[in-house]
């Protein structure tokens, strides 16, 4: 969620009123912001001689893009606390009727091919203004454009600068300006070498840097505007003095790009002469047909059903009580004339987070407030608790475990390759593993295939601990499997390590015994031969192993029999002393580890 | 080992009325015999005795020296009287030995008992008192010296010390007897059989310390907090899904809820892409030899009693609509949306995406439901103090017609007062699959805060209805992560304390049970 610092005397004198920390918090809970701080009490920076005065910082959720900056949340707070209403933004056309024009070139097609735009005419900046206004293209850049990549904004003096504006798409070296706050003179490719390195534009070049052409918005006088999405031209900058702004927006999605100038030109168009006040320009792209005049300011008109609202709320307001809940929000509803059971809402254009009517009920409900609302307890539907049986299944051998002395551990599912692999003597045929496509460590390169990894480390790591140290785990792992819809599967698998002075191989064969024999599974070859001959549905045996990742002669396979069909669900013995190495270990280590699945 | 004192003590007990003092009694016995003797036979109430700490005054070697033969300046002056005629100095130290002569001449000539003439020492007395060598002698005497002066001198002369004595006042208990019976030290199967538990007298139970250390297993503590969240749901007739399923493709983790694919969620700074196997493919139906298909104990309802056979191509035209142009009444995201990127794999960032495959399962006869799991979800995250690219979900999920939202809240009242957090209010939200999204915060009477413990919502059409699912039916769903609770609950601070190979097993074994209701 991102956070928005304003300044707090600021946002009081526009509430109209001073708020405690407390009293505001609330104010925002129940909005359904955040804040996440107030800096009153904090050592606050010294800029420029003068301490940086008291700031609020306030998360915003998400898809509430029209309060990213300070005038944003001041005018949906005072609508709100019904201090305000809905401003009504106006479109109005120039003494001279001559719309600002911009023609797209069909070049742009190949690597950003929309543009939007508009003009604020008679603007007034200061200090605070300007800097909201550098602040809100920063936000919308990093949030809805996804770090400049779907959308990306520039802003000009229009008094520097000439229409008609042409938005084209050419060769990097033949586009010379000069940058924002430069004074060399540079085409497209001295300037991805200039800025490789810099801080804040080096993370936008990767978007256009390897296209043969890049975009480019020129005025009539071939001058440079900018080149989206990295920089604008130094010529065309904003000034505290700056009068008229040209907003060009450039894009590789249209919602977001009409989105993002509707927010531009609405939060700011209170800063001109006539307040709320915007000049639409006209774009002239006939090869894609998005030849149109922007921004389009007007609500989108939907009608809400009174009796779904009602409902989901579990309220019962009149379509009147409804609209007057939902002006709070900034809607302008009124009840239907077609229709009891329906409004007609005009969802204004900053409002882009509502799609549907469901988003219509939850502002009607924030409006009447959740902890308002009459709390019931769910009409009970007969309905079944009943547990997942592999998890049933893994219980009871848990507790079994547990109940034999054995302590659960709980490490993670992913690993490195070596862990799973390599370390354990085990070759990767490609066929097995899970692997990941951007871990951020080695950690964590595989899904693991075997719980022992996990039980190994845990060893490692506990190597302060009293020996014999006897811990188990029942968990899944995951293999690949390409006859699958997600071309993997999970597998339950029960393991178990002893690590002490002695192997322990008697006793993790022991530890099986119990285990097998919790499961009504009997034994069947050896000295104790068939004991339970009532048992004739499961039976397991073991047989000896040739496996690199156990010492010679003294490992296993474990087979069952379950009616009447053969597996081998695992093994068990000691650990290969290379093992022990790997993972650091300087006791024997003796293990065991078998597939659940079958015991289903 | 010095030997046994109990009978000794017995023994001077029964001769004596009075008390006896163990100084008197047993002066050269070391004190320590005497204490484990006393308190074998004081625990035993045989004897009682208190303990008397003095200090007492004893001599050096160099002051017993003293005490026997007279100080350095009485043997100066008897060699000068032996002399007749006068003593030279230069044969001073050849009569009386070095040291003598040294010290012992000076003292002699303080106290005005020699004089020098001379090269000779003649003696202006006839009798002297070697007052030095009186106060050693009382000093060995009494073992005490009462002028604090001569203490205090005779210290600094080291021939005096001074010393703590410990010493026992003894008096006979009310158990008091002659003899001291031998003390078996536990009841034993032969004692059993032989009768000699009737007269054999066990050695008594030491009842401040603890008991022998039970050997014992133990199941992780974040097991045992999900255990108690599992028969929470149970207790309110939850089903657990089928969450044993890692890898998720982007069309069940995020386009089937309606998470669009440029959201941020899917970033490859907070996903875990798979890079192998490669692709997914489209939904369809499980294998039916699957054992995991979910085989629901919950009968068919009235309403709707055949099974309608699921669309899956339907479905997943379905989501892609309601991205792409909009579906449902909703008017969508409106970008064009790609098929392959909804066939990425994934470790599922959420159980949701388990949620979404089972609310798609129920569309084939929709009924009231209610689900839940707890299980492994993946972010690819920094690690740090509170995050693991690993953690537990806990899910629940609720299926039914004319849902309201009152009835949510209301429901995380009861779910949550089953765990001990009883004061709840609720903050609105955003969550790209519900609506309204309400975060839930609990206050938290030990940190004396509100705490957010968990998110809720009622799913949106856009993920409800491209199922199949009707219209009017609605679906309350919540999470929270089992560590953060756990975390909270404990005191653990730091959750690699709680997940994962670093855990300490001393933490595991003696972790006590939970019990969410009362902790």
């Amino acid at each position: 969620m991102p956070t928005i610092a304003v300044d707090k005397a600021a946002l009081f004198k526009e509430l109209g009123r001073e708020y405690t920390t407390e009293e505001f918090d609330e104010l925002c809970f129940e909005f359904g912001i955040e804040l996440d701080e107030d800096t009153t009490n904090s050592d606050r920076p010294i800029v420029n001689g003068q301490q940086e005065p008291p700031q609020l910082k306030i998360e915003i959720p998400a898809n509430r893009y029209d309060m990213l900056c300070f005038e944003g949340i001041a005018l949906n707070l005072n609508i709100f606390l019904g201090r305000k209403s809905y401003p009504n933004y106006k479109l109005v056309e120039p003494s001279n009727g001559e719309l600002q024009t911009l023609i797209v070139k069909e070049d742009t097609t190949k690597i950003r091919p929309y543009v939007s735009g508009a003009v604020l005419r008679n603007f007034k900046f200061d200090q605070a203004r300007y800097e909201s206004f550098i602040a809100l293209q920063d936000k919308l850049h990093q949030n809805l454009a996804r770090q400049r990549t779907l959308v990306s904004i520039g802003t000009h003096d229009l008094d520097t600068i000439k229409g008609p504006f042409t938005y084209e798409a050419l060769p990097p070296k033949d586009i010379r300006f000069v940058p924002l706050n430069q004074t060399q003179e540079m085409n497209g490719e001295e300037l991805m070498a200039f800025y490789d390195k810099d801080r804040h534009l080096g993370k936008y070049l990767h978007i256009i840097r390897d296209s043969p052409v890049y975009p480019v918005i020129y005025d009539s006088n071939r001058v440079v505007c900018s080149l989206p999405p990295i920089i604008n031209g130094d010529h065309s900058k904003i000034t505290l003095d700056t009068k008229n702004i040209f907003i060009e927006i450039t894009a590789l999605d249209k919602t977001k790009l009409e989105i993002v100038n509707k927010i531009m030109v609405t939060m700011f168009s209170q800063y001109t002469s006539e307040p709320f006040t915007i000049e639409p320009i006209r774009i002239v792209s006939e090869h894609n047909g998005e030849t149109r005049t922007v921004p389009d300011l007007s609500p989108r008109v939907t009608q809400a059903e009174v009796s779904y609202i009602n409902q989901c709320c579990g309220l019962n307001l009149s379509p009147s009580e409804i609209c007057n809940l939902l002006k709070k929000m900034s809607y302008n509803a009124k009840p239907s004339a077609t229709s009891a059971d329906l409004i007609d809402v005009d969802i204004p254009a900053t409002r882009a987070d509502v799609l549907h009517q469901c988003d219509i009920m939850e502002d009607v409900a924030i409006a009447y407030g959740f902890n308002s609302l009459p709390r019931a307890f769910p009409n009970i539907s007969g309905t079944v608790a009943q547990p997942l049986p592999i998890n049933k299944l893994s219980d009871i051998l848990r507790v079994e475990a547990a109940m034999a002395g054995w302590s659960e551990v709980l490490p993670l599912i992913l690993c490195s390759h070596d862990e799973n692999f390599g370390w354990l003597n085990r070759k990767d045929d490609g066929n097995t593993a899970v692997k990941l496509a951007n871990p951020k460590t080695l950690e964590f390169q595989v899904v693991r295939t075997s719980l022992l990894p996990g039980l190994l480390k845990t060893i490692r790591e506990n190597k302060h601990h009293a020996v014999p140290i006897k811990i188990f785990e029942v968990s899944d792992v995951a293999f690949k499997d390409l006859s699958l819809e997600r071309k993997s599967r999970n597998e339950r698998h029960f393991a178990a390590a002893w690590y002490g002075k002695s192997s322990g191989f008697e006793v993790v064969h022991g530890l099986l015994d119990r285990v097998m024999a919790m499961l009504k599974t009997a034994f069947i070859t050896g000295e104790e031969g068939l004991e339970n001959p009532a048992v004739t549905d499961s039976q397991y045996w073991i047989e000896e192993l040739d496996d690199p990742t156990y010492f010679p002669g003294h490992a296993a396979n474990i087979h069952v029999r379950i009616n009447g069909k053969d597996h081998v669900i695992g093994s068990f013995g000691i650990l290969h002393p290379t093992v022990l190495e790997k993972y650091e270990l300087k006791y024997p280590v003796s293990t065991v580890e078998f597939n659940l699945e079958v015991f289903l | 080992m010095a030997s046994d004192m109990t009978t000794p003590i017995l023994d001077a007990l029964s001769a004596s009325e009075a008390a006896i003092l163990s100084s008197e009694a047993f002066p050269s016995t070391p004190s320590l015999s005497i204490k484990s003797a006393l308190d074998r036979l004081a625990s035993r109430s045989m004897v009682e005795y208190e303990t008397i700490d003095k200090e007492v005054v004893v001599l050096t070697d160099e002051g017993e020296e003293i005490a026997t033969n007279g100080s350095h300046e009485a043997k100066v002056f008897e060699a000068v009287v032996a002399a007749l005629d006068g003593l030279k100095i230069g044969d001073l130290p050849g009569i009386v030995g070095k040291d003598n002569a040294k010290i012992g001449q000076g003292n002699a000539f303080k106290r005005g008992w020699i004089k020098k003439d001379k090269d000779v020492l003649r003696a202006t007395t006839h009798s002297i008192v070697d007052e030095t060598r009186e106060l050693l002698l009382t000093v060995k005497r009494t073992q005490a010296l009462d002028d604090q002066k001569a203490v205090t001198d005779l210290k600094r002369r080291k021939l005096i010390a001074l010393q703590k004595v410990i010493s026992f006042k003894i008096s006979k208990g009310p158990k008091f007897a002659r003899e001291f019976v031998k003390e078996e030290t536990d009841l034993t199967a032969e004692m059993l059989a032989n009768g000699s538990w009737k007269t054999a007298q066990l050695k008594p139970y030491n009842f401040k310390a603890k008991g022998a250390l039970t050997p014992s297993g133990a199941l992780h503590p974040l097991n045992k907090v999900r255990q108690e969240f599992r028969n929470i749901f149970f207790e309110m007739g939850f089903e657990e899904m089928p969450t044993n399923r890692f890898v998720e493709t982007g069309f069940w983790n995020f386009d089937a809820l309606f998470v669009p694919q440029q959201h941020p969620a899917r970033d490859l700074q907070d996903t875990f892409y798979i890079s192998d196997p490669a692709k997914a493919d489209p939904p369809r139906e499980d294998p039916l030899d699957d054992p995991h298909r979910l085989k629901s104990a919950q009968p068919a309802s009235s309403k709707a009693t055949t099974e309608k056979a699921l669309d899956y191509k339907g479905y997943w035209d379905n989501v892609r609509q309601v991205h792409e142009s909009g579906k449902y009444g909703s008017i969508g995201y409106r970008y064009p949306w790609s098929a392959d990127e909804s066939l990425r794999l994934v470790l599922r960032t959420h159980t949701t995406s388990v949620s979404t495959y089972v609310l798609h399962k129920l569309a084939a006869n929709p009924r009231p439901a209610r689900y839940f799991s707890i299980d492994r979800v993946f972010r690819n995250e920094a690690v740090d103090a509170t995050h693991l690219a690993e953690f537990h979900q806990v899910e629940g999920v609720i299926a039914d017609f004319g849902l309201t939202l009152g009835g949510l809240i209301g429901f995380m009242e009861v779910f949550f007062a089953k765990m001990g957090i009883h004061q709840l209010r609720f903050k609105p939200a955003y969550n790209p699959y519900t609506e309204p999204s309400m975060e839930i915060f609990g206050y938290h009477e030990g940190l004396g805060k509100w705490v957010e413990i968990g998110n809720s919502g009622m799913f949106r059409p856009e993920m409800l209805e491209p199922m199949g699912l009707p219209k009017d039916m609605r679906v309350y769903g919540w999470g929270l992560s089992l560590e953060r609770p756990t975390m909270i609950k404990y005191g653990v601070s730091n959750i690699r304390e709680l997940l994962g190979h670093k855990v300490d097993l001393n933490f595991v074994e003696t972790n006590p049970a939970v019990r969410l209701e009362k902790d």
